[in-house]
């Protein structure tokens, strides 16, 4: 049930939320005096105890400018203070009081040329703020919670269907009036000249209507390495975007949209040198198919590597992820086979799936109980008419979905698996690297056995900077894969360049080159994305997914706020992707944040700020609290631990919507993210 | 309590249910058309109650599923029946052909050059890469290459239309579409997925598509996803298609209007020969049907700057609706492309899976191929010098071989080798035993230093099934001298009557 928020009204936050400048006794006190006003507040307080002892930090932390701008908390990077990034070290909050030592040792005056670079290394790959910024993740074990799914007040469904509404009817009466009086406009959408129409009127109808109208938050032409910061060619429109011109700038922007998730988008660092050596040594590819004459020496490295990283016998490469997919499924299953996939898969999945002639059926996303039923009756009824039973079914799922940031619930299919005997068949495009304590994805996250699933798939386009897709299994069935897929009959062999970065990325990964910089990077990908996300449940945004990905969306609702935010954003030099219906339902438009490896602290504080600024602007925050970011609770209030999900869930129908001051988010956010985001 | 009370009661409620009736704005407006309307006319009274009791009783009754042929099934059957199924493995077993394809692929250490090193540490002169031009160890191709590395990264990290919109992506898109001639042009990450996903996002359901029978897989896969109704002709017969257009064109006169495409190839994949284009054209603009044109093997190949199969026949490249190329063989990058009118191109970035849901290229592969496409505009010498590469390996195999013929056409540099019928029907080959032979022939070359490779087919399950004859394919290359590409040729021929004669 959406809940109304009724006195948290989001014009004014401050008011009503209550301060923890100091968690101390006197601090409790206070949050006391301000949970009287507010009704009933101080029965929800939900921090986990541990947090609540460990205090000692932020209570030198008194004198917090109180009712401060958030641009003083986190200044806003102009490329002038972005030339020497390392600078902004001395902004961060008190909860790093090792920062004084840490800036004496950066700040020996560098040559310009050596600030150049240290800047330019700094853009792509950001400087660890303090050593508590790192988190290792990994599922606690049990029963894996579904993700709450928070949902705003009626209002803002409401406005959204209505706006929607006012879209379409808007489009139809232009379309009406232009298709008479600007004909040339329509040309393509209607037949001509014995020649049928090359769009139809109705398919096209979203994209010229309502797409269109916010083209400049898409397609965004950027250079240069989308690491930490990305550069933006700027570009100006005068024909309502239908055309884009450049306008000869670029801006510089902290990149929130690339899926860079442990920073491996560099164009120096070990990484970079490698492939240059390889360039040098290899030339720029290997002009052939796999199947004939393109198999190198580095193929077969990296196909050792990644099988040992993912925990499999062997595994084949590709240079190309969506055809991996493409081409995976026909050499899987045909017809008499069943795929059952979560309904919402990747296009790729899809497309190879159609292509494999097998009959598809969907499950409720995550849904394992829906998938259980539609497990029983597929076996149970066999193949539709014919009756006999399915030859095999393979059960199809992504480690981490792109849309929602929610995990599979991999426990929960594993089980499933023994009673139901079907394939599994994981896609890790986007968990790979960016999941579990070792970074080998949800296997590795929920400390399950790789034997477990038989097909493991990946990108190493994103996690690891490069290109190209992989699958993963036992040796038998890699041998047979390689005679029967497409992918390694038709398609183009992986360049010697994309191979050595994903060896070297790997490499650093595991620790075999540059020992400590691959935990580092893992580390701090999962220290920023549960910052970051309980930031922003704290200021009262309704965000998706799980604790643990680095994939945050923001709930925007209304169709006007995905350009409206993207430009607020823009404006702040931050770019975060924005997406609507199709790729989401109709309803639940919204910004995604990727967080990276590469970014700092620094970096998410001056997110959630512009985040914080936004949200009062466009009416953003209404999260109802159930999803956590609610306030923590008095010494004493804390359950037993073996029931404190019980009791959170007690609580939920009286929680009250969380609209934390920025101040109190950045000045709590990093002990806090390391207990249970409540 | 008593009957009295009860009906006291009763008689208070309804009392009080139609003053409360009454106190609702317009009731006496309904009350007053109900008594008019129902006024001497009972019939329409009793349907009217008649109908509510259905819909009453419709919404009552339980659900049923409205699926054919579900047989109604206890927990505890069901149960059973879970434990009772066996599935198969998720792979079936290898099959000679598999296992001989999987041991027998060649490992090549160190770079793809003329020669090349292999994994048993012999050197061979390597005939089987699509290294046409030698473009992979040129100096100043890899020192763009690593400039760009050293400004761009390696991957983009993110698909086009979500900040992976790199200013290199733009600038390659523009360097073909200038190279070839038209308005636009649209690069994707993988040449092999770039038709595949081309024709479904134009040709839908209810769309006509007519097909070349000898088209690649690539492109029989991208007609099977777009469910379009499909006609083949005969490979390269001119009056077939012409029969088939005419066909389509008389079947459909009466029905809506749909799109109607004609898919064929440059150079064609399996059989190396070349489409007839002009007459295409002029077929397709007689009969009012696009052109979807595979120039994966043409591009950088034909035409006198390698503009492709337009240029080689001089068609306008306009005419031809969508060109599909690669980036990847003989231009050492990698990638697709498709090249056509700005409608064209605009619609596959919002509707074109492969391009919308895919990565972008890696920006160094994308300036290589910006690089490449620039020397072959500017050095035509190149692909003339290829080309008299090829008439010498051609003249040492096609005429002079008693057991194999060329298929491939002239300017093809990748030579194209097929058993002749004779040969075929003489010794009773059946495809799979052609395809051991071939084998033997490429082992047999490898054991003298020469690097071949065989047409490598799969069966994509479409009806009609495609029967193309197993082949050997010989690449030539500008990084060999005339008299080595003879003598390779020479080798090679050797080989196949080594491995011919000894065959019973």
């Amino acid at each position: 049930m959406p809940r109304r928020f009724s006195n948290n009204s989001s014009k004014d936050p401050s008011s009503n939320s209550p301060s923890f400048s100091s968690p101390s006794g006197k601090g409790s006190l206070a949050i006391k005096a301000s949970s009287v006003k507010s009704n009933r507040l101080s029965q929800f307080f939900s921090v986990s105890p541990k947090s609540s002892k460990t205090e000692p930090q932020p209570v030198q932390a008194t004198p917090q400018p109180a009712g401060a701008n958030p641009n003083t908390a986190s200044p806003p990077i102009s490329s002038a203070s972005l030339s020497l990034p390392t600078i902004s070290l001395s902004t961060a909050t008190a909860d790093n009081l090792n920062m004084d030592e840490m800036s004496t040792t950066l700040f020996q005056p560098p040559s310009a040329e050596e600030a150049r670079r240290l800047a330019k290394q700094h853009a792509q790959f950001g400087v660890i703020g303090h050593a508590s910024h790192r988190y290792s993740s990994r599922h606690p074990g049990g029963v894996f919670p579904e993700p709450v799914m928070d949902e705003p007040p009626y209002y803002y469904l409401l406005t959204t269907y209505i706006s929607y509404l006012i879209l379409i009817a808007f489009g139809h009466v232009r379309d009406f009036f232009g298709k008479r009086f600007r004909e040339e406009n329509y040309r393509h959408l209607k037949p001509r000249n014995g020649y049928g129409a090359l769009n139809s009127d109705f398919d096209n109808f979203y994209v010229r209507r309502l797409k269109l109208r916010i083209n400049d938050c898409f397609e965004r032409p950027v250079t240069g390495v989308p690491g930490r910061m990305i550069t933006l060619i700027d570009r100006g429109t005068n024909d309502h975007n239908h055309h884009f011109h450049f306008t000869g700038t670029t801006t510089d922007t902290l990149n929130l949209s690339s899926y860079n998730y442990l920073g491996f988008a560099q164009s120096e660092g070990p990484c970079a040198d490698m492939v240059e050596d390889t360039i040098r040594k290899y030339g720029i590819t290997a002009p052939s198919t796999r199947a004939e004459v393109g198999t190198q020496d580095l193929h077969q490295e990296v196909e050792g590597l990644v099988a040992t990283f993912v925990g499999k016998e062997d595994s084949m490469v590709f240079s190309m992820g969506f055809g991996t997919n493409a081409s995976i499924f026909p050499a899987l299953v045909s017809k008499g086979c069943l795929i059952i996939s979560d309904e919402l898969n990747h296009a790729s999945i899809r497309f190879g799936s159609r292509l494999s002639g097998a009959s598809i059926a969907m499950f409720k996303h995550n849904d394992m109980k829906d998938l259980e039923v539609k497990l029983r009756e597929a076996i149970s009824q066999g193949q539709p008419r014919t009756h006999r039973p399915w030859k095999k079914i393979l059960v199809v799922v992504e480690g981490l979905y792109s849309m929602e940031g929610s995990m599979c619930n991999l426990p929960g299919l594993v089980a499933l698996k023994h009673r139901y005997k079907f394939h599994l068949f994981v896609d890790e495009a986007h968990s790979i690297g960016a999941i579990g304590p070792k970074g080998r994805g949800v296997c590795d996250y929920f400390s399950i056995d790789t034997a477990e699933v038989d097909v493991l798939m990946g990108t190493l386009t994103k996690s690891f900077g490069a290109n190209g897709g992989y699958i993963a299994g036992d040796k038998v069935m890699i041998d047979k894969l390689r005679a029967t897929n497409a992918g390694v009959f038709y398609g183009e062999s992986p360049a010697p360049a994309i191979l050595v970065q994903i060896s070297s990325a790997l490499r650093i990964i595991n620790g075999e080159i540059v020992p400590g910089q691959g935990e580092e990077r893992l580390q701090r990908l999962a220290f920023n994305s549960r910052y970051l996300r309980l930031g922003l449940k704290r200021l009262g945004f309704i965000v998706y997914g799980h604790d643990d990905s680095p994939i945050i969306p923001i709930l925007l609702f209304n169709p006007a706020k995905m350009p409206a935010f993207s430009h607020e954003m823009l404006r702040r030099k931050i770019s975060v992707v924005v997406v609507g219906y199709p790729a989401t339902p109709l309803v639940s438009s919204r910004a995604r944040l990727c967080v990276s490896a590469a970014h700092t602290k620094e970096d998410l504080d001056r997110v959630l700020a512009a985040c914080d600024e936004i949200g009062n602007v466009l009416q953003l925050k209404f999260s109802t609290g159930i999803a956590g970011g609610a306030l923590p609770h008095v010494e004493g209030m804390t359950p037993p631990p073996e029931m404190e999900k019980e009791w959170h869930r007690k609580r939920a129908a009286t929680i009250i919507p969380p609209r934390w001051r920025l101040d109190d988010v950045l000045q709590r956010g990093v002990q806090d993210v390391k207990s249970p985001l409540f | 309590m008593d009957l009295h009370e009860t009906q006291r009661l009763l008689s208070e409620y309804l009392q009080e249910l139609a003053s409360l009736f009454h106190r609702v704005p317009g009731s006496a407006i309904f009350l007053r058309y109900v008594k008019s309307s129902y006024q001497d006319d009972p019939i329409r009274s009793a349907v009217e109650l008649f109908l509510f009791l259905f819909a009453v009783r419709y919404l009552l009754a339980p659900k049923y599923s409205t699926k054919p042929g579900v047989v109604p099934l206890s927990d505890d059957e069901i149960d059973d029946l879970v434990d009772d199924w066996a599935p198969e493995p998720l792979v079936g077993e290898p099959t000679a052909l598999d296992e001989m394809e999987v041991e027998k692929r060649v490992v090549i250490v160190g770079p793809v050059g003329p020669k090349s090193k292999l994994s048993n540490g012999r050197t061979v002169t390597n005939l089987g890469s699509f290294n046409f031009y030698n473009f992979n160890t040129n100096e100043a191709l890899k020192e763009k290459a690593i400039q760009t590395l050293r400004n761009y990264g390696v991957g983009a990290c993110g698909p086009r239309g979500f900040y992976g919109n790199q200013d290199v992506h733009m600038k390659t898109e523009a360097d073909v579409a200038s190279h070839l001639g038209t308005a636009a042009c649209i690069i994707y990450s993988q040449a092999f997925s770039t038709i595949s996903s081309v024709i479904p996002s134009f040709s839908k359901r209810g769309d006509i598509i007519v097909a070349d029978k000898g088209v690649n897989f690539a492109i029989r896969k991208g007609i099977q996803i777009s469910r379009s109704m499909v006609r083949w002709y005969e490979h390269n017969d001119m009056d077939d298609l012409e029969r088939v257009l005419a066909k389509v064109t008389k079947e459909q006169a009466r029905k809506p209007l749909t799109r109607r495409f004609i898919i064929t190839e440059g150079l064609f994949e399996s059989y190396g020969d070349k489409a007839d284009l002009p007459k295409i054209i002029e077929l397709k603009l007689k009969y009012k049907f696009r052109l979807i044109l595979d120039e994966t093997w043409s591009f950088g190949v034909l035409g006198r700057t390698g503009r492709g199969i337009t240029e080689h026949q001089n068609v306008d490249a306009a005419e031809v609706d969508m060109i599909v190329g690669s980036l990847a063989g003989p231009l050492v990058a990698g990638g697709g492309f498709c090249a056509g009118s700005e409608e064209i191109v605009h619609h596959q970035r919002i509707s074109a899976a492969a391009y919308t849901f895919s990565a972008a290229l890696p920006a160094l592969l994308s300036t290589t191929a910006s690089a490449t496409v620039n020397i072959l505009q500017n050095s035509p010498e190149l692909i003339s010098q290829l080309r008299d590469l090829v008439k010498a390996m051609r003249a040492q195999l096609d005429p002079r071989s008693d057991w194999v013929y060329c298929t491939s056409a002239p300017e093809n540099p990748l030579v194209i080798l097929v058993l002749k019928p004779e040969v075929v029907a003489g010794k009773r080959l059946s495809v799979e035993d052609q395809q051991f032979l071939l084998q033997d022939v490429v082992d047999e070359c490898l054991a003298n230093g020469i690097l071949i490779s065989r047409l490598k087919m799969l069966d994509d399950g479409i009806q009609p099934k495609q029967i193309v004859p197993p082949a050997l394919k010989v690449c030539v290359t500008t990084g060999l001298t005339k008299k080595e590409i003879e003598k390779a040729g020479t080798i090679v021929r050797h080989a196949i009557t080594k491995v011919m004669t000894k065959r019973k």
